[in-house]
């Protein structure tokens, strides 16, 4: 990927399928390959293709301490997030209509309440301590004996925190509560152990580990029994919660991904931390740099950083030669400032000028290197331009001044 | 190699498709959502995907919801609409796949469903379309070809009288897009489900054409994707493999329409021969590579089993429902007598078939057929 324009720093919001995935993908495509459905049941091509996925299901289960008979696929973590949450909210309705997250979720966890609400569910949304990170006290102080679900994330997509999932599934289970965990971004980065861990469902994404897109799964525990109402019906695959054709050649994918992973991840860490202390190492003496969310509770390959008195947008315009990101993908349309950032507290103006960095498998030193110089320059070069920024070097107190109405 | 008798269950990918995915699998990077160049070249393949497909279907590119797979595209239709507060009641045929029968009984007490019925053909007739459609009825669905039988539904004229009677048509194509015409302009439907591993595109994608006055609502949430009614980072290849393998069907489809009739003819002229074979719904204009059979007397899985170890992959019907052993509800609402429906076979030609397929298949159903009656007439005389 080095020396090719721009330079992708966007893991976290997708990663290139690995040359050994897709190529492995290729033999379960056409008809030198397999290819049947793996649902036929009456002949060798059905029985081929069933056998390729279940291969798949004990690589994916293997990475992450689960039985493979805990792994129920989907279209991908949108659709396990949406299962998870409506799947338990519908079947324990009698139970209690309460769910508690955390304000810094992905949409697909936000969005899926927010549709709960609309439903007749109550939903609490924690706000986070300035860290990104929930505080364990707060979060009890949240549950109600109405409450039938929690759900917080592992590795926060846009500042790359981790949360502390185990204690967090010790007081839920404590408390008899179904606890779901969003881990789209943490296989391959975050280590995991579903034996050990008190967490009931799991959400996890293929294309966010070198895998292709179109595919995920959702972790169901079997003990204790999570019971959930399956969202799509017709077929009764995956063993009744998730109906449609399985995409072979994606579980295939998906299923070498998390095997190289779980291979490579100790080593491969160690080398993209590496590259992310050089990032940071270049960048933290400038004026007016803050990280975002706690430094050390963090996945080795995001750093997200706000440069007061730099407007993002205009800072990713001026970075033509970084494919990088203000926060997620799914809102990067949108002209907000991050309703993470804020969440953490942050003013609008530090929000607005924060760029996630996230390195992967293919990142260099030199790819560093250059982002760190064209950041600087960029960056000194817009202040220059800023108003706002000759005020500060005045020494006047940006937020004593009133500003005129237009 | 064993001969794939079975392309309604699933297609390879055509080779030709497969070319179209690999670059964007292996040398494009990005989240089309993104907004730098990586995530803008991924969009732009979407969009031409999505032009490739509603060519196909003869819609527009601006009506085509891209899901990851025909089951999903029903799912939306039948509860996104069952959500909206217009809808309280809907009709579907009895012959529907198993991705619009079972979302539709999973609705409960917010929307009443009534079963049309089909006559022995499996046609669902106008009369009894009329008949169907109560006056607080919203949203009629009768599929466009029907996946075991291959029995193609008069759209047009169905969807003219749900229309006059005031509701929203939609037509699972899954089976019929890239065998036979398909057009949802032409036909004047209101939705349209086609999946993509149905016509030699891979698995993973499909899409619920629509009518944007459609009062739809989305099933997955958490993204803004597919105009809000479908949440979730695109499957970028599999949709750019679809929209190749849909530009295929199109070009190709009168050329794989022939060969597929050829094909069956010489089939039925086979079974024909056959006393104790009966083909369903024989007398009704069917897709041009489906024949399904019932062996009487015969187990059909016993049958499938000894044409697997034969070298034949065939099935009973649905794969969706396969393993199981309540015989299919298609034959059952044709009122096929249960016995004879457990015996069925399907067999579902491809574009890569030849006539020695069809005669290596005659001559194990021949061989199997004259076994098995042999022995259990040895059976009885020792009896």
């Amino acid at each position: 990927m080095s020396d090719k324009h721009p330079i992708y720093l966007d893991y976290s919001a997708t990663t290139p399928v690995d040359e050994r995935v897709a190529e492995k993908m290729c033999s379960y495509l056409t008809r030198g390959g397999v290819f049947g459905n793996p649902a036929s049941r009456s002949h060798e091509f059905g029985w081929e293709a069933e056998a390729a996925v279940e291969e798949a299901r004990k690589n994916i289960a293997n990475l992450v301490g689960a039985n493979p008979k805990e792994i129920v696929f989907t279209s991908g973590a949108t659709e396990s997030d949406n299962l998870a949450i409506k799947g338990v909210a519908h079947f324990y309705k009698k139970k209690g209509k309460h769910i508690v997250t955390c304000k810094t979720e992905h949409k697909a966890v936000l969005d899926t309440c927010r549709q709960l609400e609309r439903e007749g569910y109550e939903v609490t949304y924690l706000d986070p301590e300035p860290t990104g990170l929930v505080d364990l006290g707060k979060l009890e102080d949240a549950l109600r004996d109405d409450t039938i679900l929690v759900s917080i994330m592992h590795v926060n997509n846009e500042i790359g925190v981790i949360q502390d999932i185990a204690a967090i599934g010790e007081i839920c289970r404590n408390k008899k509560i179904l606890y779901h965990v969003d881990a789209a971004q943490s296989p391959g980065k975050a280590p995991i152990n579903l034996e050990e861990l008190k967490v009931d469902l799991m959400s996890f994404s293929a294309h966010k580990v070198y895998g292709p897109k179109g595919i995920g799964a959702l972790y169901v525990q079997r003990k204790p029994r999570v019971r959930l109402e399956a969202q799509m019906h017709g077929g009764g695959h995956e063993r009744g919660m998730r109906s449609g054709t399985l995409a072979t050649h994606q579980i295939v994918g998906m299923g070498e991904a998390f095997r190289i992973a779980r291979q490579e991840m100790e080593v491969e860490n160690r080398r993209i931390h590496a590259l992310r202390d050089r990032l940071w190492n270049g960048l933290k003496d400038m004026e007016e740099v803050y990280v975002n969310g706690d430094l050390d509770q963090r996945i080795p390959g995001n750093i997200n950083i706000s440069f007061n008195f730099v407007e993002g947008e205009s800072l990713l315009m001026a970075l033509k030669d970084l494919a990088i990101s203000s926060g997620s993908a799914c809102t990067s349309a949108s002209l907000e400032p991050s309703y993470v950032l804020r969440a953490l507290g942050r003013n609008d103006e530090l929000a607005h000028s924060s760029i996630r960095f996230s390195i992967g498998r293919y990142t260099t030193e030199k790819d560093i290197d250059f982002t760190i110089e064209h950041v600087r320059g960029a960056v000194e070069k817009l202040r220059e331009l800023s108003p706002l920024w000759d005020m500060y070097k005045d020494g006047i107190d940006l937020d004593s001044i009133e500003w005129a109405a237009h | 190699m064993a001969v794939y008798l079975d392309h309604n269950a699933s297609t390879p990918v055509h080779e030709d498709v497969l070319q179209a995915m690999l670059p964007v699998m292996q040398a494009m990077v990005g989240n089309p959502s993104s907004l730098h160049r990586f995530g803008r070249l991924q969009r732009d393949t979407i969009e031409r995907a999505r032009e490739q497909v509603a060519h196909l279907v003869k819609a527009h590119p601006d009506q085509v919801i891209f899901t990851s797979g025909g089951t999903e595209a029903n799912n939306l239709l039948v509860k996104g609409m069952a959500a909206s507060a217009d809808i309280n009641r809907i009709a579907i045929s009895m012959v529907e796949h198993m991705s619009m029968l079972e979302p539709a009984a999973d609705l409960g007490d917010e929307c009443a469903v009534d079963y049309i019925a089909v006559n022995k053909d499996g046609k669902v007739t106008p009369h009894t379309l009329e008949q169907a459609i109560m006056p607080d009825t919203r949203l009629v669905s009768v599929m466009s070809a029907n996946n075991e039988t291959g029995v193609i539904q008069d759209v047009r004229t169905l969807a003219e009288i749900a229309g006059r009677k005031n509701n929203w048509f939609h037509t699972d194509a899954s089976q019929a897009a890239g065998k036979i015409d398909v057009s949802f302009k032409g036909w004047g439907v209101h939705a349209m489900t086609i999946s993509s591993h149905k016509l030699y595109g891979p698995p993973g994608a499909g899409a619920l054409v629509i009518d944007k006055r459609l009062p739809l609502h989305a099933l997955l949430h958490g993204g803004a994707q597919e105009h809000g009614l479908r949440a979730g980072t695109e499957n970028v290849p599999a949709i750019a493999g679809f929209g190749a393998a849909a530009e295929l069907a199109e070009k190709e489809l009168s050329n794989r329409a022939v060969h597929a009739l050829h094909l069956r003819n010489a089939l039925e002229h086979g079974l024909a021969q056959m006393p104790s074979v009966t083909v369903f719904a024989q007398n009704a204009e069917r897709l041009p590579n489906t024949v399904q059979f019932g062996v009487q007397g015969f187990d059909g899985e016993t049958l499938l089993m000894q044409l697997d170890r034969m070298g034949i992959a065939v099935s009973s019907g649905s794969a969706c429902t396969s393993g199981k052993t309540e015989p299919s509800h298609v034959l059952k609402a044709m009122g096929v007598p249960g016995e004879l429906a457990l015996s069925s076979i399907r067999v579902s030609f491809g574009k890569d078939n030849t006539i020695a397929d069809v005669e290596k298949l005659l001559q194990a159903l021949g061989e199997i057929i004259d076994t098995i009656s042999k022995s259990a007439v040895m059976m009885a005389a020792t009896v």
